[in-house]
């Protein structure tokens, strides 16, 4: 059964650190607020194509190493991406048969979910300055651009064939 | 496709491995070895995240045109000696301050060398105010370390990775210091407002000296940052009846937002400029 050999781990992690770089890129103050959740966009994806891969852990991991790219508290955006990927383990088999506009509802929501986890954390160590409905915008813009994304990754997966 | 496994408990597994974390990594430094080893991963990215930067300022120096270079060449010349001219003079005056220092049998102020850096990355949390630097623990960054620009104090180093460190900015809603006012000494605690270029004073009573465009400086209190820097000049001062302070905003005298290299204080333990010695001192 070649077929079900994993393949393409590279691929995966290459596309996640593609996303961290679009995460700390330069931009102009205004434009940070509507800032997507490039990692947690890139890391759903991957959730949802291989569940039997990409999971829980893999969740933890790379929300590590976003906790320490933007330097936030160990294990903040860790916890976060952890619940964000359990969640989408759980719904995987919906979110394939939704329409466009019901996935990007759940993406929405799911970013929202997320982000407001490691607002709570960051806002128990101190380090939060704005009031919690800020990260509607990012969440906002997250689910706008999850299907360019979600095309753009499709192409990727099937080019270096990932499974 | 195959149904994955129960992720339950790996969810628990993470969840208790990230609070674990979380909580060595506020109260102990024992999470230190984890944020090094991935700090080799993500200096990279802001390496690359600079790159357009880095080849748009090679790429606009390379097309110069030689009239342009001969006229900054002819300006940097006359500044460089303005300020070879200043320095004849701190010179003197340094080793005037030091004698002086010694008749009031009051320890030497050290001079400090400096290592200078460039910013490859600002965090793009509004929340936060904190830049990323291309120096790390490889060239003896430590945590605490003061940051200055040309103008003044910018901010003081909160985490040094291997490859770049973090800097904390004084404008940072978490930051405070603590400044005297250069013109007659009144002492006050500078805390930032997370704007680039808001600062405050808190707790200043109404009755406090401290007027519009007074230039504040670093006390060197609280052990952090080098004495005598200057930080801030206050831009209002509001006094409000029945407010037991006054409300007063300054802002940095460091250029905050738009710095693109700074300077790390390295403190040592020889002071440059060689203290006189007592026995020739006593001679006529």
């Amino acid at each position: 059964m070649i077929h079900d050999r994993p393949a393409g781990t590279g691929v995966i992690v290459v596309t996640l650190l593609i996303a961290a770089l679009l995460e700390v890129v330069p931009l102009p103050d205004s434009v940070n607020w509507v800032r997507p959740e490039w990692m947690l966009l890139v890391l759903v994806y991957w959730v949802l194509e291989l569940p039997n891969r990409i999971g829980v852990l893999w969740g933890f991991f790379v929300g590590l190493y976003h906790d320490v790219l933007v330097g936030t508290t160990l294990g903040q955006w860790g916890l976060a991406y952890a619940l964000g990927a359990f969640v989408m383990l759980a719904a995987y088999k919906r979110m394939r048969v939704f329409t466009s506009l019901q996935q990007c509802a759940v993406v929405f929501l799911l970013v929202g979910t997320v982000s407001l986890l490691a607002y709570l954390v960051q806002e128990s160590v101190g380090r939060t300055l704005y009031p919690p409905y800020t990260i509607l915008y990012a969440s906002l813009t997250s689910a706008v651009l999850w299907r360019p994304v979600c095309a753009l990754l499709r192409w990727v997966q099937l080019r270096f064939l990932v499974r | 496709m195959a149904a994955p496994a129960n992720p339950t408990y790996r969810l628990l597994i993470a969840l208790v491995l990230a609070v674990i974390m979380m909580v060595l990594d506020q109260r102990t430094p024992w999470a230190a070895p984890v944020r090094h080893v991935l700090g080799y991963l993500t200096a990279p990215i802001h390496y690359l995240a600079h790159l357009p930067v880095d080849s748009g300022e090679w790429l606009s120096e390379q097309t110069q045109s030689r009239g342009a270079l001969i006229d900054e060449n002819r300006r940097l010349q006359r500044q460089a000696l303005i300020l070879e001219q200043r320095v004849q003079r701190l010179a003197v005056l340094e080793a005037e301050n030091v004698r002086l220092r010694e008749l009031l049998n009051s320890s030497a102020d050290l001079d400090a060398n400096v290592l200078v850096a460039e910013i490859i990355g600002v965090d793009p949390d509004p929340n936060r105010q904190e830049l990323v630097i291309n120096k790390g623990k490889g060239e003896q960054v430590f945590r605490g370390q003061a940051v200055l620009d040309a103008q003044g104090l910018i901010g003081q180093v909160v985490d040094a990775g291997p490859l770049s460190a973090r800097v904390l900015l004084v404008t940072d809603a978490s930051h405070a210091m603590s400044v005297q006012v250069n013109r007659n000494g009144v002492r006050a605690v500078l805390a930032g407002t997370g704007q680039s270029d808001g600062l405050k004073l808190l707790y200043v009573p109404d009755t406090a000296d401290i007027r519009e465009g007074d230039l504040l400086v670093s006390t060197g209190l609280g052990q952090r940052y080098p004495r005598g820097y200057p930080v801030a000049t206050v831009t209002s001062v509001r006094h409000q009846s029945g407010a037991p302070f006054a409300e007063i905003a300054a802002s940095p005298t460091a250029r905050v937002d738009r710095a693109s290299h700074v300077l790390l204080v390295q403190s040592t333990d020889e002071p440059l400029i060689p203290v006189p010695d007592p026995e020739a001192a006593n001679d006529p």
